[in-house]
């Protein structure tokens, strides 16, 4: 089951709970929020996201990946609210057998979650004000 | 019929409001609710042409029918990650 968190993004757990004795891979990602955005300096990150819908789209990504790839299980997690500049905002957990297929799964499962799945992030800037990252329209 | 519209993002900050309810005419459709938010919210209109909207959770055309307590939500391009 994806998760949703006001809260740092738990890594560790979500390792252990990845952790498989038929599996020989966890392929790991973290999205962690930056300083500087096409060229300004951001000084914070805050996520917002329409928490039901987004929830379910998280958990039919966890699914399909399973589905599309040779993989045993995909947790994924998305921390909403403010998030300091370099804490992870998401976290997206693949577990295989091998390791090539986790790598794939992972990159997938996150190219996909950053177009269909209804959380929208705001960046403040140095030099003052804010704004919406632009994103991508949800088909 | 009464809906409830959510409003996120860019479109919480043009509309100034979160949630709303709307009273429409038996019959209604997407597409007439968000004529009605336009109106009463000129500065949504910029975000039509990228806007995706969801019924109850699944996104819809403009074209679907709208029924009694239905949840419209108003969604901006998505970017998260």
């Amino acid at each position: 089951m994806a998760e949703l968190t006001r809260d740092p993004i738990p890594v560790e757990r979500l390792i252990a709970g990845s952790a498989r004795p038929d599996c020989g891979a966890i392929a790991l990602f973290l999205g962690t929020t930056r300083d500087h955005h096409e060229g300004r300096r951001v000084t914070g990150l805050s996520y917002e996201a329409y928490e039901p819908m987004a929830l379910a789209a998280l958990d039919a990504l966890e699914r399909e990946t399973v589905a599309r790839f040779d993989v045993a299980a995909c947790h994924i997690v998305h921390r909403l609210g403010k998030v300091p500049l370099a804490e992870p905002s998401v976290a997206v957990a693949v577990t295989a057998a091998h390791r090539g297929p986790a790598f794939d799964a992972c990159r997938w499962a996150m190219d996909e979650l950053k177009r269909t799945v209804p959380i929208w992030k705001k960046e403040s800037y140095a030099e003052g004000g804010e704004g919406w990252v632009e994103g991508t329209p949800l088909k | 019929m009464t809906i409830t519209v959510l409003f996120f993002a860019q479109a919480r900050e043009h509309s100034g409001h979160a949630r709303v309810t709307l009273e429409l005419p038996e019959g209604s459709r997407v597409a007439d609710a968000l004529a009605v938010l336009e109106r009463d919210h000129p500065a949504l209109a910029s975000l039509r042409p990228h806007l995706a909207v969801a019924v109850d959770q699944r996104l819809v055309r403009t074209d679907a029918p709208l029924a009694h307590g239905v949840e419209l939500a108003l969604l901006p391009p998505v970017s998260g990650g």
